[in-house]
């Protein structure tokens, strides 16, 4: 069953990697090798991620901006470096880097402050139509607590943004919120494309980063995003701590979000000033365990570096391309560009009548993790005209030998729906 | 899981049976799985208390297409007292074993509906009874 074109011979540099995961090196219950391919939805953990999680709850358990004792101070450093370590990762400076629980609540952070202080009736909120619903849903919410329109910035059939009348779009627009990579698609935003012309037109710009963070390499300055949201599950880190970067001048002038402890200047019994960005936006005790992980996680990345995980992934999808092609004379259908540098290690398709939930369930028998459904874009799904898809995505520990196996299990897929 | 997609199950995804819509049905219900959105949509003519004609239509996935295809052979001629009483085994007798605790709400989708039809009201899952 495991025929494969040719066994390349696995470089060693991603060997070393590979063995650095150690659920990688868990059979699954059926004793099939684990072959991950759902790295969109979220990322496997280095074990040096995994022991610094380890490290903070055996070692220097405290909370933070508090203590004096020893493991206090030391818990108080490793969380403010790793700030650091975060700002140094997309080029921000440490007080532009604020800590939520993930991207969702990054993009709701802006939509609640910014958005709500912004916007007035009659103004416009221009998306596009590849965006996630938590890049999506907070905005509509926006749109109807301040009268605000939303635009959409059209995608054609093969997920491409087309920005022929991005101008008139954006005439009237306070703000802007675009994903850096389609989850569904893979497709990457032309960012430098559109930012300059929406500050031309006097808007403000959101970038959904939690595609792009994880696999492109992220100059905020060079971007001149104002605000980017990204989540550490989808980038080796754990879950429940992501990143909202934005502009100082902009934080600055922004209501807080939560109110509380820790986020505070001076309180009294009626009233209360508030402390500097980002500490402003981080009420009540912070994530920090987590948020000290995901700076290991991007020490892990920038070890590897950023764009040796780019040149992977692109020569892995071409790779892939290529094996799916095969099944093309059989029904299978690829959904996005079909070009590798367009896109970011996604790959979106539909093979003949199978339903996708029984193409991942099929494939599941075989070890081979995929996504299928509608990957949080129900309306980009109803503007393409399909129901769900199968989703394959890959990340830096994936191997040519994880395509082979999910052309394996489209074989067997073939045979049991005699397809 | 594999085990589970036998021609006759297939051959159902393929070809439902009483696949589409009654001209005037007496009691209906629809709904989805909101976890992939599969639908399904069940319309009953009653006479007498029972079950003379139905119909479902909906789309998504082999499981939940066949076991309501399934269902909807099983119900015919029954007392519509006796299809709000249907219990999972119903489908699980149906489609046979092998179903993944993940999959479970696809096979149970359209009993389900069929038996919100029949009480008039939205039916809990079978599987969680
Ligand atoms: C493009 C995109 N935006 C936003 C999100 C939301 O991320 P999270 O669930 O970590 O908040 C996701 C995750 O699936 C995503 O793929």
């Amino acid at each position: 069953m495991t025929q494969t074109l040719r066994t390349p011979a696995l470089d060693p540099k991603l060997a070393r990697i590979i063995a650095d995961f150690p659920i990688l090196a868990r059979p699954t219950s059926r004793g099939k090798r684990l072959v991950y391919l759902d790295s969109a939805a979220t990322s496997q953990k280095p074990r040096a991620v995994i022991q610094a999680l380890v490290d903070y709850y055996e070692q220097y358990n405290a909370n933070i901006h508090r203590g004096v004792y020893e493991i206090a101070e030391r818990a108080t450093a490793e969380f403010e470096a790793a700030r650091g370590k975060l700002a140094r990762f997309i080029n921000a400076d440490m007080h532009e880097i604020i800590w939520v629980r993930n991207a969702t609540e990054a993009i709701n952070l802006v939509a609640y402050t910014w958005g709500s202080t912004n916007l007035r009736a009659g103004d416009a909120i221009l998306l596009t139509e590849l965006e996630h619903h938590s890049d999506l849903v907070p905005w509509q919410a926006l749109a109807q607590r301040t009268g605000a329109q939303l635009r959409f910035i059209p995608a054609d059939e093969r997920g491409v943004l087309v920005l022929d009348d991005l101008d008139a779009l954006l005439d009237g627009c306070k703000l802007v919120a675009i994903g850096h990579v389609s989850n569904t698609l893979g497709t990457i935003a032309p960012l430098d494309a559109v930012i300059p012309r929406a500050h031309a037109a006097g808007a403000v710009v959101v970038v959904d980063g939690a595609q792009g963070a994880p696999h492109l390499r992220v100059d905020v300055k060079a971007l001149d995003a104002d605000f980017y949201a990204f989540s550490g599950h989808k980038m080796l880190g754990p879950t429940g701590i992501g990143v909202l970067y934005g502009k100082r001048a902009l934080l600055q002038a922004m209501p807080p979000f939560d109110y509380g402890g820790d986020m505070i200047h001076r309180v009294e019994y009626r009233d209360a000033t508030f402390a500097e960005p980002p500490w402003k936006f981080e009420a009540g005790t912070s994530n920090i365990a987590d948020a000290i992980a995901f700076g290991v996680a991007t020490d892990y990345l920038e070890n590897v570096g950023m764009d040796w995980i780019r040149e992977h992934e692109r020569a892995l999808t071409a790779y892939a391309f290529e094996r799916l092609s095969e099944f093309e004379p059989r029904g299978l259908a690829i959904y996005g560009p079909r070009d590798p540098a367009a896109t970011s290690g996604v790959i979106s398709f539909n093979f003949a009548d199978v339903h996708p939930h029984d193409l991942a369930s099929i494939l599941d028998t075989e070890g081979v993790c995929i996504r299928a459904g509608h990957h949080c874009t129900m309306p980009l799904m109803n503007k393409m005209g399909w129901s769900a898809t199968a989703r394959a995505s890959f990340y830096l520990y994936n191997s040519e030998a994880d395509v082979d196996a999910l052309a394996a299990g489209l074989e067997k897929a073939s045979k049991v729906f005699k397809v | 899981m594999d085990d589970f997609y036998r021609d006759y199950i297939l051959d159902h995804y393929r070809n439902p049976r009483n696949f589409g819509h009654l001209e005037k049905p007496d009691v209906e219900a629809e709904d989805l799985n909101p976890l992939c959105g599969d639908t399904i949509r069940m319309e009953l003519n009653v006479e007498g208390g029972v079950v003379r004609d139905v119909k479902f239509f909906g789309k998504g996935c082999a499981i939940s297409q066949a076991s309501a295809s399934m269902l909807t052979e099983t119900i015919k001629g029954m007392k519509l007292e006796d299809v709000a009483k249907l219990s999972k085994d119903a489908v699980l007798e149906n489609v046979g074993i092998g179903i993944s605790p993940t999959r479970m709400k696809c096979a149970m989708l359209g009993l389900r509906v069929l038996k919100s039809a029949a009480i008039g009201r939205l039916a809990s899952w079978p599987d969680e009874e």
